[in-house]
């Protein structure tokens, strides 16, 4: 054999083990809620909603490198809009999902725009204010018919369609799924490809992006709302599957939880989104479990030593580990 | 008219907090270019060591320099074993170390001190001074504390070798590290100040709000605000930021939009000041070379 045909089958065997892998995902993930307990079901659907909200936070910071300190925000619109339109308009759930996404796609990027002259630290500040904002305002008494003020709204947990076989946890988790695979399908089109070429540009080298013809106004701007549209969306199904939004479920810790699953996972990949959303729902418990006096002093030292192991997110420590095996292997 | 005096009074006195934690964050901002979202928690971490030393016994003036010594040292020290390591990598890995330090100092007081809301002494006499109604004497006290550790900050920076080897070393780390500056220990140094300002603005600010683990959270939001307003990089700027946020603060609290939304004017502040002058009133302006 030379040269070249080794090459092609060591392609072709690298290709078949990546749809191997694919296919073993698809299962699994099919399978998964009938082996776990319902409870189990609803942690992992949570796991893939702030999946999609860490989507919007990677495009957003890691892709074009504006710093969000305040998404926080974006979902509780997103979650709000949805359990407005489910309590007092009587909306199906699933119709609420693209009513969040315009709203929230609006707020990002009208609060984009001003965003545009800050960068860096001035950007986590101002969207750190805005995250600290929100629940005061939704608490705000004027609008207390609307939002249900401290108390907040409860939604009705939808049932399963078409008589389907399945609990309601268990389609809450196939309907969050599948809008999670076209969500993340449809980020990795628009970042794999001559847009995310151009917000990869700009996070970069602003500068030379200008010179190369990208309009950097519309397109920070742009990321900025498709961004908040993504976190809006995860908001909706959030307050879905919990059955409940109140004020103070929307504090300025969930922004932070966000950007710190975010950089976790691995802010500039797709996958790291799915670790990020897995840190927030899961480590949180680990730590109480741990020590049920501080918990939260637990999860401090779980934040340091992440980023003391893998400074760059779980993706780049396994890309690291993965080309350190097949090294080990070839020899 | 009176009512309103009184609303600037407390606002004064509220802005002189402010200004204090501002100042705190500039120092760490011109020292290491980084904004440490733990300072209002390393701060209250603070106050509370002064509260049991207070608790067992020692004279307010005496725990009052202990707490400045042991936080001056316990920021030295978190900067030498926790950020050092950190500190090649990214900005945003940096942060959440920052946002780990920030939720063990209020999970640990939690811990260590419970929830409860405790009274922290003030060292002020309670009658009026100096026939100011409108200010209480804790409120001047702590105004006048505030503009001594600006004054002595001051000179630190300006008259004295370690000051100048301190900015040196910020400035330009190369350069500062070809004249022999250890650049790393001017790094812990500024952290270290930091806390003990931080420290100092804990304990005037207790007697106001109380003490307990969240009692920073809203001011670490004003004094972002403040710092900006003044600018990042200047310390008087903070100052004087410090004070007009919390006037303005209490005034809109008062007359315009109520108590509620009254965080809310951080955001508009915030955002306001970087939208028309994004270097604040006495920052500089970067001009960036292409």
């Amino acid at each position: 054999m030379d040269a070249n045909t080794t090459a092609i089958a060591t392609r072709a065997r690298f290709l078949n083990a990546r749809l191997a892998g694919w296919v073993a995902l698809a299962v699994l993930s099919c399978a998964l809620p009938f082996v776990i307990s319902s409870y189990h079901t609803f942690q992992v659907t949570m796991v893939l909603v702030y999946a999609i909200a860490l989507l919007g936070l990677n495009m957003l910071t890691g892709y074009n490198g504006q710093i969000s300190l305040g998404h926080g925000a974006f979902y509780a619109l997103g979650a709000y809009t949805a359990a407005i339109l489910m309590n007092s308009l009587n909306v199906p759930y699933w119709a609420t999902l693209p009513a969040s996404a315009g709203v929230c796609l609006v707020a990002g990027f009208l609060f984009g725009l001003p965003a545009l002259r800050l960068e860096g630290l001035y950007l986590a500040l101002a969207t750190f204010a805005l995250g600290v904002t929100m629940p005061p305002l939704l608490k705000y008494k004027a609008l207390d018919a609307v939002t249900g003020g401290v108390q907040g709204i409860v939604i009705i947990k939808p049932d399963p369609p078409f008589g389907l076989p399945v609990n309601q946890d268990q389609w809450l988790y196939f309907f969050t799924l599948v809008i999670a695979i076209v969500l993340f399908l449809l980020a990795r089109n628009l970042l794999h490809g001559r847009v995310g070429r151009a917000l990869i540009a700009i996070r970069d080298q602003p500068i030379a992006a200008e010179a190369m013809g990208v309009n950097s106004a519309i397109y920070k701007s742009l990321t900025f709302g498709v961004s908040a549209m993504y976190t809006g969306i995860a908001g909706a199904l959030g307050a879905i599957a919990v059955q409940f939004v109140a004020p103070d479920s929307f504090d300025i810790f969930l922004s932070i939880s966000f950007l710190v699953g975010s950089v976790i996972g691995g802010i500039s990949s797709i996958a790291g989104a799915v670790f990020g959303g897995a840190f927030i729902v899961f480590i949180p418990n680990i730590a109480s479990q741990i020590s049920k006096a501080a918990p939260w002093a637990i999860y401090g030292v779980f934040l340091i030593g992440f980023m003391y192991l893998m400074p760059g997110g779980v993706v780049a420590f396994l890309r690291i580990a993965l080309a350190w095996a097949t090294r080990r292997f070839r020899k | 008219m009176n009512i309103f005096w009184e609303q600037v009074g407390s606002g004064l006195v509220t802005g002189g907090i402010y200004a204090s934690v501002a100042l705190a964050l500039v120092m760490i901002y011109q020292a290491t270019h980084q904004v440490n979202f733990a300072q209002g928690e390393m701060a209250m971490f603070s106050t509370y060591i002064a509260w049991s030393m207070i608790h067992a016994g020692l004279p307010y003036w005496v725990a009052f320099v202990l707490t400045v010594l042991i936080s001056f040292v316990g920021g030295v020290v978190i900067e030498r074993v926790i950020i050092r390591p950190v500190e090649n990598a990214p900005v945003l890995s940096v942060v959440v170390v920052f946002i780990g330090l920030l939720v063990i100092f209020n999970s640990l007081a939690g811990w260590i001190y419970t929830y409860t809301i405790k009274s922290f002494p003030s060292p002020f006499p309670s009658q009026p001074l100096f026939g100011f109604r409108y200010v209480s004497p804790h409120g001047i006290g702590a105004i006048g504390v505030t503009l001594v550790v600006l004054v002595l900050l001051y000179a630190f920076f300006r008259f004295t070798p370690l000051g100048l080897a301190m900015r040196a070393a910020a400035q330009n780390p190369a350069s500062a590290r070809l004249v022999g500056i250890r650049v790393g220990w001017m790094l812990a140094l500024g952290w270290g100040l930091a806390a003990a300002v931080g420290a100092v603005a804990g304990m005037m600010v207790a007697p106001i709000v109380y003490l307990d683990p969240n009692m920073m959270s809203g001011v670490l939001l004003y004094a972002f605000a403040a710092a900006l307003l003044g600018g990042i990089d200047s310390p008087g700027g903070a100052v004087l930021g410090g004070f007009i946020v919390g006037v303005l603060e209490n005034l809109v609290g008062a007359y315009v939009i109520g108590n509620d939304l009254k965080l809310s004017l951080a955001l508009v502040l915030i955002v306001g000041v970087l939208i028309v002058k994004p270097a604040g009133l006495f920052g500089k302006t970067l001009v960036t070379r292409v």
